[in-house]
């Protein structure tokens, strides 16, 4: 059943078993993680045991008779890295959605790690106007973080907005079960603001099949990490969404009869995604890659293993939520954290930053409390009040992610706030900053 | 002869060989792939055919590849130059690397053989010695690095001839050892050691009786860790793990710190690299990089690298503290290690244990807590290791195994609270769920009224009764409203919102806060304590929240300012004026009931 065709490729045609995301065979000589052509259909060699080796069909095994020809590629999937890249869309294999060919260098997919003593610490402060982001969670170059989001929230919105004003020299979109009009929408934004030379996409839409979702991260990674290190450039990744490129996982496992782990998730999902996450890196040279992801949660619950294994393994998050004292979604001061931030804050910002943020935010907590205490029918004391009528307009003016302004704008923004509704001693923060910079709007 | 065998099956970095020769659990081998070995090692043996776990990808590996048994098991290099390295799980010297990323199959070596090192001798001609025994010592940054007696030499034996002082490389013969049946055995400066079993080259090993100082108040002062003793940190992610990680390993008050990454962020290893060679030892003078060695398996390394990471770490600070020294062990995070355990039990289809970790877990975790420990050395010396693990629990939820199992071994327990962290309450430890068992030990108690003050334990046990009773009259108060419950409920609360804001919380990323001596501690209790002991006087629940804001900012201006600084004494000075407030209050009180009555 096996016949020589080109110079290393064998073609088999006899499969000795098929489930719904595999096929297994008898063949010899094959290497671990091997690509081949399966009736037409890219696979990859998830077990060998002797001489059966099962392959991972990426569409489906939908149609395939037991008589399929199945070639083996003798490689790893690779992925053509070249200026070329830039300003196109690919499907999950890499090829051009547009048709077309692409020049470059054959790269294998899910190269090795960084050595961490060859990173560089994170130093560079991204600003996005949006102080929701800048203010209390500063990000920085370099760093991996993941908005969780209800399905209903618009994060794809947010993250194209954070993307643009973001000022990197390439966006690389891996879209992993993206709905078409979402993708059509990255385009139409990426577009219209003039920057689609800069944009580089990998594309699986819920049209296509679940598990070639898989290969779709590790393309985008390979992409940047061409023009961050060959090219010194700064590269942002946006990943969404992560959950769609788990549950893809959970089917795989389900299909080689793996153990399932918590909420029947293989038992190595944190490794498989810190493997992707880690892609993150500041490079000595210049050249970095910045992760922004999403995984969306069902119901808010970060108890979940994707969100959890995630929330272990990125440099903090990024939570929406909708304001109904406003009618807008903010960005959450409590659950959000990024945990670069103090890199920057303070040192790239000014030198009250870090203050006036957590001053900020525990006042933001006394009025949650405050609203505890009315909703329990409880009357409010003077200072519940008014860290009320704070938490209201700090709410407006800087954690909604309409806001567009500079980062010492936020910071007088909430001096504003902080001299209108309270005494310096009720803020609490350090007295140097309260003589320099505190405004007294109560006298 | 070394077995080899060859490749009969892979799963991932699960791979299955066919032998003829012997095998041995744990025994190393090298799968030879093209131009490269990739280091594996053997888990499990079923008639002829090992299940070994590959510590690189196997990408590529075919079936009938060759690999060769080694007759070892996974050892560490122990001798002078560990200090100034990095490492990766497997102690590969990660600066000795080529490139930016890591090939797999790169083994480096994790010494310097051919640098020089200034030898003094301190045994000499027919000394009997054991294993462990100092034979002599060379510099290595500032420490005393003793060359010892291999561990591996069993019983008694005599000095034939040491080298005189002088300039030696790690290879050199440095001294002849006889045996009792009359062999000469040469020994350099350098030995290796298997990572699993656990280094006895000690002649006891006491109940920990001192403290082990870290400069953060919530650990010192309400739930002190002792010296050679351990604890653990479990804490949901965004919780400040990794700060008060990082804080510990820059202020403890340990001879040497040891890092295990096990499993984490790259960028918190980078943040070390490039921090700590800035930063200053507050004892010291010196860098902290100078007494700090990192071992890196970061997450994205390869996953069965983790465990040995673990046990590399243990066993290079069990190294140190045979030469006397104290060590601090951090390990982040325990539970990763455990999930390559699970990864792999999985992938050899073991019937599953709770959370499908592996039956044995928490045997594994027990034995290796274990290890820790103050003893006293061959010559009376004595030498420590602290050992504090990091247990990151899926969903937050301490009903887990790996949090479990930990809970039965380390001996505090440092609860990392999502509410605390939430409301910027950091570092995040919650003051009544987390413990510290070595506060029972007499021997403790003793040595802690000793050296800090008379009454320190009991100051400690009245500050951890304020903040149960505030927590009690806080709940009250949510519960029948602000003035359903009497004024003195919201001062029971306020008083532990005190001890709350100017002992349990402290500012990691502020020059000065960031570390607080004992006696500085000590000092701070007192006034907090002083506070809780005043009888106050107000009209009405209103007047408790601003006026207690008032006494704890003063307290917090206090934490700020340098120690008995002239800014310190006037924000002390603050304190006392916010104080005799209350004071003038309610004598003018007391006269007018006087006036009143008379």
């Amino acid at each position: 059943m096996e016949k020589e065709t080109k110079a290393f490729q064998r073609v088999y045609t006899k499969l000795f078993q098929l489930t719904k995301a595999t096929v297994s065979l008898h063949a010899k000589g094959i290497g671990y993680d091997e690509l081949a052509i399966v009736d037409g259909r890219l696979a990859q060699v998830v077990k060998i045991m002797e001489d059966l080796v099962t392959l991972q069909i990426f569409g489906g095994t939908e149609g395939i008779a037991t008589n399929a020809e199945v070639i083996f590629a003798g490689k790893a999937p690779t992925l053509k890295v070249g200026d070329d890249l830039a300003g196109r869309f690919f499907n999950a294999y890499g090829e051009p959605i547009e048709g077309g060919e692409i020049l470059g260098e054959e790269r294998e997919i899910g190269g090795p790690s960084v050595n961490p003593v060859r990173r560089k610490q994170p130093s560079e402060f991204i600003p996005t106007g949006i102080a929701g982001i800048d203010l209390n969670n500063a990000l920085v170059t370099g760093q991996k973080i993941p908005f969780f989001a209800d399905p209903d929230q618009p994060y794809n919105q947010v993250m194209a907005m954070v993307a643009l004003r973001a000022k990197a020299d390439k966006i690389i979109l891996a879209g992993m079960g993206l709905t078409r009009d979402d993708y059509l929408y990255f385009k139409n934004v990426f577009d219209n603001a003039g920057a689609l030379d800069r944009i580089v996409g990998f594309i699986n839409t819920t049209e296509d099949p679940p598990v070639e979702r898989l290969l779709v991260p590790d393309m985008a990674l390979t992409a940047a990490e061409y023009f961050a290190v060959e090219k010194n450039e700064k590269v942002l990744v946006l990943l969404t969404d992560m959950t769609l490129y788990s549950d893809a996982l959970s089917i795989v496992s389900n299909r080689m009869d793996q153990i399932p782990s918590k909420d029947s998730m293989p038992g190595s999902l944190y490794s498989d995604l810190a493997r992707l996450y880690e892609k993150a890196v500041q490079f000595p040279d210049g050249g970095s890659i910045t992760q922004i992801a999403v995984t969306t949660l069902s119901g808010g619950d970060i108890t979940h293993a994707v969100p959890d294994n995630t929330g272990y393994i990125t440099e903090g998050q990024l939570f929406l939520r909708k304001d109904s004292d406003i009618g807008k979604v903010i960005v959450d001061p409590f659950r959000s954290l990024s945990r670069l931030k103090q890199l920057v804050i303070g040192k790239k910002t000014r030198e009250d930053h870090p203050q006036v943020m957590n001053a900020a935010v525990r006042l933001y907590a006394d009025a949650a409390n405050a609203k505890t205490k009315q909703e329990n029918g409880f009357d409010l004391t003077d200072y519940d009040q008014r860290s009320l009528d704070f938490a209201k307009e700090y709410s407006e003016k800087l954690l909604a992610i309409d806001v567009n302004i500079e980062t010492d704008d936020m910071l007088e923004t909430a001096y504003e706030l902080f001299g209108t509704y309270f005494k310096p001693e009720e803020v609490g923060i350090k007295q140097q900053f309260v003589d320099k910079y505190w405004k007294n709007n109560k006298n | 002869m070394n077995t080899i065998g060859n490749v009969t099956g892979i799963i991932a970095n699960l791979v299955i060989v066919e032998t003829e020769g012997t095998t041995a659990q744990n025994e190393i081998c090298y799968i030879k792939h093209g131009d490269t070995r990739l280091m594996a090692e053997v888990i499990k043996v079923v008639g002829n055919k090992s299940y070994i776990q590959v510590f690189e990808s196997t990408r590529g590996v075919k079936v009938g590849t060759e690999v060769e048994f080694m007759g070892h098991m996974l050892e560490v290099t122990l001798g002078p130059g560990i200090l100034s390295k990095n490492f990766d799980g497997l102690q590969n010297d990660l600066h000795k690397m080529e490139g930016v990323f890591l090939k797999r199959g790169q083994y480096t070596h994790p010494l310097e053989m051919e640098q020089k090192f200034d030898f003094k001798a301190l045994a000499k001609k027919d000394d009997k010695v054991v294993a462990g025994s100092w034979l002599g010592e060379v510099k290595e940054n500032w420490i005393p690095h003793k060359i010892m007696v291999p561990f591996v030499f069993k019983g008694e034996y005599t000095v034939k001839s040491i080298k005189k002082d002088g300039e030696y490389t790690p290879k050199e013969t440095i001294a002849v050892l006889t045996d009792k049946e009359g062999n000469d055995h040469e020994v350099t400066m350098t030995q290796k050691w298997p990572v699993k079993v656990p280094i006895k080259a000690y002649k006891d090993k006491p109940r920990p009786f001192k403290i082990l100082e870290t400069g953060i108040r919530v650990m010192d002062t309400m739930n002190p860790i002792a010296e050679g003793g351990t604890g653990f940190i479990p804490g949901p992610f965004g919780s400040g793990k990794t700060v008060l990680q990082h804080n510990l390993s820059k202020n403890a008050e340990a001879d040497l710190v040891i890092i295990a990454a096990c499993g984490e962020r790259a960028n918190e290893v980078v943040e070390i690299f490039t921090e700590f060679p800035e930063l200053d030892d507050p004892r010291s003078g010196r860098k902290l990089m100078e007494r700090t060695t990192i071992i890196a398996n970061t997450s994205n390394m390869p996953v069965a690298a983790r465990e040995a990471s673990v046990y590399t770490a243990m066993t290079i600070a069990e190294y140190y503290r045979a030469m006397g020294l104290k060590i601090l062990l951090l390990a982040d995070s325990t539970s990763r290690w455990a999930q390559a355990l699970r990864e792999m039990s999985n992938r050899m289809e073991e019937l599953p244990g709770p959370d499908g970790f592996p039956m044995d877990l928490s045997a594994i975790i027990a034995n290796f807590y274990a290890r820790a420990g103050y003893v006293y050395l061959p010559n009376d010396e004595s030498g420590s290791i602290t050992f504090i693990g990091t247990v990151s629990p899926a969903g937050g939820n301490l009903k887990e195994p790996v949090t479990e199992s930990t809970k039965k071994v380390a001996r505090c327990f440092y609860a990392l609270s999502q509410d605390r962290a939430d409301s910027k309450r950091y570092p995040a430890i919650d003051p009544i769920e987390s413990y510290s068992k070595y506060l029972e030990y007499p021997e403790i108690e003793e040595y802690l009224n000793k050296t800090i003050d008379e009454h320190w334990t009991a100051n400690v046990f009245k500050a951890k009764d304020i903040l149960l009773r505030g927590k009690e009259s806080y709940e009250q108060i949510n519960i029948l409203g602000d003035d359903g419950v009497p004024v003195e409920y919201h001062v029971r609360y306020w008083k532990s919102e005190l001890i709350d804001f100017a002992i349990l919380q402290q500012d990691a990323f502020d020059a000065v806060d960031a570390a607080s001596s004992l006696d500085r501690q000590n000092y701070m209790l007192q006034k907090s304590l002083e506070v809780a002991d005043m009888d106050f006087k107000f009209e009405s629940f209103e007047d408790v929240g601003p006026y207690f804001k008032r006494v704890i900012n003063a307290l917090k201006q206090m934490n700020f300012s340098e120690y008995e600084s002239d800014e310190f004494k006037q924000n002390e000075k603050e304190f006392r004026n916010i104080l005799k407030e209350q004071e003038t209050a309610s004598k003018e009180e007391e006269m007018t009931a006087e006036e009143k009555a008379s």
